[in-house]
């Protein structure tokens, strides 16, 4: 896993057809994700980002073409092989999911006591030092009843690290959040992804928060059910050629499309 | 995977770590780590990281536990050749701050438990008795005013606590009768009175059983669905959704509840007094008493008074099962175990209440000579 190179692909999309019954949501969607890198899934409202990412994290499955994660496809994947790629990503939800008869440092224990032989205070400490790099230290015996909605993001996020994953999915994890707590949230994703080499793949509008922290992202659309812009974000917003993504990127209304 | 050695060495020690720190590696190093430590009190300690090739948050924290162990002057904790990139995870903590246990949940005497229990009962207590009086009102309120009445929530409530609760019902009072028939034919055989079975069920079972278990049977099964509803659209912010719209919840959700739940308590009842009967009939066929003789003792014995006495206490019944539901739901606090937390409740108040508004009935009953 060392120095594996910047170039290895991590997550690979083939050919992804998704739907429900007779409605598909994206057809045709194919697209790859290395190591170490941000990348951003971006679209309009109702475009399937989420859909997406339920496919990624093998919640759903495809109606054709593959999603594979370290060249395994999780949708195939069994017993302790599918065990064995769920262990190798952390998913904050958008509303948080967090196990609301729980406290937050117990919510971030779970998965260290089911999947590891740390000792009982070291689990807390570690804990403590998550709920630190969200900036909730001490808020550990709170329940998420007690605490709001910003911070419940953040302690989210917090446990889909707690086992520090090579991949961490990210659905939406600005909004709601103050500008300020979302400017510390980037420079959080800053610096895991360049010193851990963590991989995270996040689900966002927030236009800044996209050209501070994406290495790459791609545009989904409702029309066309599948990508329509791929590439660096900077890029995207001064030289696209579809208007779409310039309005998307500019931040203006699309008045006629 | 990850490595420990100690190293000892005049003036100090050294704990070598290597490999990979990562939380599956660092859980069976940690207690060697906390020894090696400890077994050097008093000299100066580095912690050699050379070897290191990857370290996450779960390294991080073995070192912050070896950090923040308090340690006379002279003998602290060194961490030294943590490559540049790891270090800056490590940096970004303050050891010592670890250093006092984190805040555990403030525990409670026992006196003020007692006190916080006495307060909560007041006011669940009070909180009733508002809820009667809002319910009461609104349900006066429908009652002059019919048309403003949500019918189609109505018929879609009585669909599902009354018609689709007849198999449960039908079950259970069957059951009910054919049990007491038996039993009781088996005593009463021995003085050849088996006949008398047919006073005894119609008695019982108009009177008491029928509406009682019909009543308990609601309470688990429409109550818990009422809390439940109730409960999940407080969670969901629906409740606050229609304040704000200016339509009262209790109008808008209680009322309906209540209407079309005791609407069809009265007609369950009946109709489990009935499938009871047929089951006391069937068995008595065993006993040899045909249900021509069955019918006419049972009629000849329970007057009308008996089982409208029933109804009336079931009219009762359904009100309170719909109700208590509907407040439990109200009093859902957050999160998905509270929802179940208000389902039980008012499974709980209900069958309490029920038994208790049973009792009420028996006592006025006697009292009026019915």
């Amino acid at each position: 896993m060392t120095a594996a190179g910047q170039n290895e692909v991590v997550i690979r999309v083939e050919n992804l057809r998704t739907g429900f019954d007779d409605f598909i949501v994206h057809e045709n969607v194919s697209f790859e994700i290395r190591r170490g890198e941000v990348f951003a899934i971006l679209g309009g409202s109702g475009c399937g980002k989420t859909v997406l990412l339920k496919h990624m994290i093998g919640l759903y499955r495809p109606l054709a073409g593959r999603v594979l994660i370290s060249g395994e496809d999780i949708a195939t994947a069994q017993g302790e092989r599918r065990l064995a790629i769920l262990r190798r990503f952390g998913v904050m939800y958008q509303l948080g999911a967090l196990f609301g008869n729980m406290t937050l440092l117990e919510n971030i224990r779970l998965p260290l006591e089911e999947y590891t032989s740390l000792p009982d205070d070291a689990m807390d400490l570690l804990a403590e030092t998550k709920l630190r790099l969200v900036n909730l230290g001490g808020a550990g015996h709170r329940t998420p009843s007690e605490i709001s909605g910003g911070m419940m993001k953040r302690a989210a996020i917090a446990r889909a690290l707690a086992l520090d994953p090579d991949i961490v999915f990210l659905d939406e994890p600005s909004g709601g959040l103050d500008p300020v707590t979302s400017a510390e949230l980037d420079q959080l994703v800053l610096r895991l992804s360049t010193s851990l080499g963590i991989t995270f793949v996040v689900i966002t509008h927030e236009l800044p928060s996209i050209f501070a922290i994406a290495d790459r992202c791609i545009m989904l659309d409702k029309r066309a059910k599948g990508i329509i812009a791929e590439g660096r974000p900077a890029d995207l917003r001064d030289r696209s050629p579809n208007p779409r993504v310039r309005h998307f990127f500019n931040r203006e209304a699309e008045s006629e499309a | 995977m990850a490595s420990l050695a100690l190293h000892e060495a005049d003036g100090g020690a050294t704990i070598a770590l290597g490999g990979r720190l990562d939380a599956y590696s660092v859980g069976p190093l940690w207690s060697t780590a906390r020894a090696a430590l400890a077994s050097h009190p008093r000299t100066r300690l580095t912690v050699d990281c050379r070897a290191v090739d990857y370290c996450d948050g779960a390294g991080v924290a073995l070192l912050l536990d070896m950090l923040r162990q308090p340690r006379p002057a002279g003998a602290e904790v060194r961490i030294d050749g943590l490559a540049e990139r790891f270090r800056s995870l490590l940096d970004q903590f303050d050891p010592k701050s670890f250093a006092e246990e984190a805040p555990a949940r403030p525990r409670r005497g026992f006196i003020e438990r007692v006190g916080i229990a006495g307060t909560e009962f007041w006011a669940d207590l009070r909180g009733q008795i508002a809820f009667i009086g809002e319910a009461t009102s609104a349900l006066a309120y429908a009652l002059r005013h019919p048309r403003m009445l949500r019918w189609r929530d109505i018929l879609y409530v009585a669909e599902e606590a009354g018609v689709n609760a007849l198999p449960i019902v039908a079950l259970i009072g069957f059951l009910m009768g054919v049990i007491l028939a038996f039993q009781s034919a088996i005593a009463m055989k021995q003085f050849g009175a088996e006949i008398f079975v047919a006073n005894l069920l119609s008695l019982s079972i108009l009177r008491e059983l029928g509406p009682l278990m019909t009543a308990i049977l609601l309470a688990g099964r429409s109550g818990a669905a009422f809390a439940a509803e109730i409960g999940t659209m407080k969670v969901n912010q629906e409740i606050d959704a229609l304040t704000t719209m200016g339509l009262d919840p209790v109008k808008f959700l209680v009322v309906t509840r209540v209407l079309a739940a005791t609407a069809m308590t009265v007609p369950l009842v009946v109709f489990s007094d009935l499938v009871g009967l047929i089951g006391g009939a069937l068995v008595m066929l065993t006993f040899e008493i045909p249900i021509a003789t069955y019918y006419k003792q049972a009629v000849s014995f329970a007057t009308l008074t008996d089982f409208m006495g029933g109804l009336a206490k079931s009219v009762v019944f359904g009100v309170l099962i719909a109700g208590i539901g509907c407040l439990r739901g109200l009093q859902t606090e957050t999160g998905a175990s509270a929802v179940g937390i208000s389902a039980t409740n008012a499974v709980v108040s209900g069958i309490i209440l029920i038994v208790f508004v049973d009792g009420v009935f028996a006592v006025v009953y006697y009292y009026l000579g019915i």
